[in-house]
């Protein structure tokens, strides 16, 4: 049948969604067509996921309607929604640990009192399904045993076990590697050539050029256009998300390689639980480069992050700071660290950047409050310094709103960021630790950050960034180690890596299997 | 034969004794394994323990006393539902004020209905649950050790007895090879996964905190109308507690759990065995060191003999979408 007689798979039209103070989504409109792969992009925050957990019952709307197959639907939850055909893969996989794949697969559809019938035809139907698309698993297999790319496929077999007719996957390759994204989109074309409607949410606009044959564009809670994806660029969609052009990176100069201010040798860092996560590497952090440490999340880059930074005692191994030994020796931690030009932006800036309940003011001086600059007479601190020195950092370094006495926690991720990373510039370090520099930062903001680092750069100070974003690390870095299971399985220059080779190091492939 | 005699009644007083720590502990089971953690059933089991007294007092009869226990409990079982269900409030301060106002409240009510200084009056036969005669004790009789063994200890026990022993492989079968032991499970690890499976966090948690409820009422009975004659203030002195030992011990697994339970209704027995035995030198032997005994060996052993117990990774965790 030609695309127009048939019914959309799924139509939404003026969908309104408002959480307190927050308009969510506003007057959504949106056409799926039945069989395709249907991307949606917007930064965060532009209502993508609030959208789509509406379609799956997470969350009612307020306002608007949903049609399934040109038939009004009424989605009032999960099982509303698993009946109509509609299934998700969550950004967060729902998957119990500790128990199997087949557990994980029967649940909800268990197919009777008794486990054992359903389970035997569950059995048989995952290894047709696993077959057909390429994707196997053991069944018996507990998922916490699984790596994360196998827990995705059992995520999206669970959801073809339950006849999904319509499936929507929330960021999935935020977890993946370059080659387990590949995959990925293998297995999802695969889907929709057999009749599949897939919806795919991203903000990563190479994956929407890559895989979607539409993409819809969200901005601030509402539908911005619509485009088939062989007739629009990764620049104009791009600049639909953010609602203006971007301006070109400008060109990097050649890093100007000064002397050697950090290093670390043999270094080896124990979790809280006792299990190594850095297992004795070396590492050189010069003057006027950026130095990127790649590879998927979880493989030691933030115990070795914190570890540089004082906040973790290695087990083992020195630490250099400026040819003086820092470690082992008196006096390692932040605070001594910082008295000698070292800064360090932490990767989860919730939980160690900033307090969420202190004012923006308090947050730009935090960790510098014993400096007698905000001291009042007494030797108390004062209000009136601390104010108008975080008003003058927040209109330096362009956070908004630029009011000092507002909550940190009410500043989005973006502003936040700019706020820790302007306190960590403003003392001039000689090194800069920065841990997922725009984890949560929106296009704009990702933009100004990158730019204040490579600032940085050129002022000479010697900069480590840790990301999981190759896109990142690639934009940044002078010279990028990769790391995998507390290693490094590699280094690359700027001018040699390419995603290819950084994903293959990233999953343990050694660089002379490389070359 | 000799050793019989000394062997065979400790051991049946052992299972006696373990049998409402066994409940308990299943009881508390079930209420972790969906995630609700159940410090109140103490409590629950001595508002049980009240009101199958009273009931049976009333009536003359056990089984009336046991349908009782098991409403009462469940009445304070729906009261924590609710505070942690759809009030997600704290569990533990939930449980904890069940404790109290059970504690208070019995000893309250049994001094205003029976005016005997917070007791039930004393249950005659027919208003207890008595050991039962098994058919062939009789024709077994004469048979050496079989008779003996027979008679006393596997026979000779109460119904309520045989009912905790048959839950330890029933409860197996249903958190291992049942839709709903399936949906208990996860709920107590990863609830958004039930929820996005289409399936209600808080109905599986009330049914599960209903079902500890029911099996705490017939723990409470068993004290108040089988070990017992009677209610007494106070009554179920700390078992709820040591039955939270003996689930964590036992891994949050049935099993392992009568294992669990046994070994403290060893305990037990011996302390009664020993008590008013006079130690050469010591005097009267201190009951007190053996009582203890559970809670330190609950200390000791999960310090690090029988290695770290994972609890389901939700329980004590209200079950709240984002945002």
């Amino acid at each position: 049948m030609p695309p127009d007689t048939v019914a959309p798979a799924i139509e939404l039209r003026g969908i309104d969604k408002r959480f307190g103070m927050v308009q969510a989504c506003r007057g959504v409109d949106l056409v799926v067509r039945r069989g395709e792969i249907h991307g949606i992009v917007g930064e965060n925050g532009a209502g993508k996921s609030t959208l789509m957990a509406i379609l799956h019952g997470f969350y009612q709307a307020d306002a608007g309607d949903i049609l399934v197959h040109g038939t009004p639907a009424i989605i009032r939850d999960s099982r509303d929604a698993i009946r109509l055909g509609i299934e998700m893969v969550h950004q967060h996989f729902m998957l119990v640990d500790r128990l199997t794949v087949l557990e994980n697969v029967l649940l909800g559809a268990e197919g009777g009192a008794r486990l054992a019938p359903g389970a035997a035809r569950a059995v048989a139907e995952l290894a047709r399904l696993g077959d057909a698309y390429g994707m196997r698993v053991d069944p018996h297999a507990h998922i916490e045993d699984l790596p994360v790319g196998a827990q995705q496929r059992v995520e999206i077999l669970k959801a073809l076990y339950r006849g999904a007719e319509i499936l929507i996957l929330d960021e999935p390759t935020g977890v993946l590697t370059p080659q387990e994204a590949d995959d990925l989109f293998r297995v999802l074309r695969a889907l929709r050539d057999r009749g599949c409607t897939v919806l795919l949410i991203t903000h990563k606009l190479r994956e929407i050029m890559a895989v979607t044959d539409r993409v819809s564009v969200m901005r601030a809670g509402r539908m911005v256009a619509h485009r088939d994806t062989a007739a629009t660029s990764v620049a104009e969609l791009g600049e639909l998300m953010i609602g203006r052009r971007l301006a070109a990176p400008p060109p990097r100069p050649a890093p100007r390689s000064g002397p050697a201010l950090l290093e670390a040798r043999g270094l080896t860092v124990r979790d809280a639980a006792g299990m190594e996560r850095v297992k004795g590497i070396d590492l050189v952090l010069r003057g006027g480069e950026v130095l990127g440490i790649a590879g998927v999340a979880g493989n030691g880059q933030g115990e070795l992050l914190e570890a540089l930074a004082g906040m973790r005692i290695p087990s083992a191994g020195e630490i250099r700071l400026h040819g003086r030994v820092v470690f082992p020796g008196r006096g390692f931690n932040p605070a001594a660290l910082r008295r000698q030009g070292f800064a360090h932006v932490p990767e989860d800036r919730l939980r160690s950047g900033l307090l969420r309940q202190a004012s923006a003011a308090d947050t730009a001086i935090l960790g510098y409050q014993n400096d007698p600059a905000y001291r009042g007479r007494l030797g108390l601190l004062s209000p009136d310094g601390i104010t108008a020195h975080g008003a003058r950092l927040m209109r330096d370094h362009d956070v908004r709103p630029g009011d000092p006495a507002l909550r940190s926690a009410l500043l989005s991720g973006g502003n936040q960021q700019k706020l820790i990373l302007a306190r960590e510039i403003e003392r001039d370090p000689a090194v800069l630790l920065v841990g997922q520099p725009t984890r949560g930062v929106d296009i704009g903001g990702i933009d100004a950050i990158h730019q204040r680092l490579l600032a940085c750069r050129a002022a000479g100070k010697a900069v480590l960034v840790v990301s999981v974003e190759l896109d990142e690390i690639l934009a940044l870095a002078d010279r990028i180690l990769v790391m995998f299971e507390g290693r490094f399985m590699g280094e690359l220059t700027a001018a040699e890596a390419s995603e290819q080779r950084l994903g293959l190091l990233m999953t343990g492939v050694t660089q002379d299997a490389l070359t | 034969m000799e050793i019989l005699d000394a062997v065979l009644p400790p051991l049946a007083a052992t299972l006696r004794l373990a049998t409402p720590l066994l409940l308990a502990a299943l009881a508390g089971m079930v209420s972790e394994r969906a995630g609700i953690i159940d410090v109140g059933l103490e409590g629950k089991m001595l508002v049980g323990a009240f009101a199958a007294a009273a009931v049976a007092s009333a009536t003359g009869h056990a089984v009336p006393g046991l349908l009782a226990g098991v409403m009462a409990a469940c009445l304070l079982g729906l009261v924590h539902a609710y505070a942690c269900v759809t009030l997600r409030g704290s569990q533990v301060v939930s449980g904890m004020a069940i404790n109290i106002i059970a504690s208070g409240l019995t000893a309250t009510l049994a001094l205003s209905w029976f005016r005997l200084g917070g007791q039930t009056p004393p249950l005659p036969p027919d208003a207890r649950f008595l050991p039962l005669v098994l058919p062939g004790t009789e024709a077994l009789a004469d048979i050496p050790v079989l008779g003996r063994v027979y008679g006393t200890l596997i026979g000779g026990q109460t119904a309520l007895v045989y009912l905790a022993l048959a839950l330890v492989p029933l409860s197996a079968y249903v958190l291992g090879r049942t839709r709903f032991g399936l949906r208990l499970r996860a709920c107590g690890e990863h609830p958004a996964a039930v929820d996005t499976a289409g399936i209600s966090v808080a109905r599986l948690r009330y049914a599960a905190v209903l079902i500890a409820s029911v099996l705490c009422g017939v723990a409470g009975a068993s004290i108040a109308t089988a070990q017992g004659a009677g209610f007494q203030r106070d009554m179920t002195a700390g078992r709820g507690y040591i039955a939270l030992a003996a689930m964590i011990l036992g891994g949050w697994r049935p099993w392992p759990i009568l294992l669990a339970c046994l070994a403290f209704g060893v305990l037990d027995a011996v302390a009664i065995r020993l008590q008013g035995v006079e130690l050469p030198g010591v005097g009267q032997f201190p009951v007190q060191a053996v009582q203890a005994l559970p809670y330190l060996l609950t200390v000791i052993l999960l310090a690090g003999f029988v290695g770290r117990t994972v609890p389901p990774r939700a329980s004590g965790l209200p079950y709240i979408k984002e945002r």
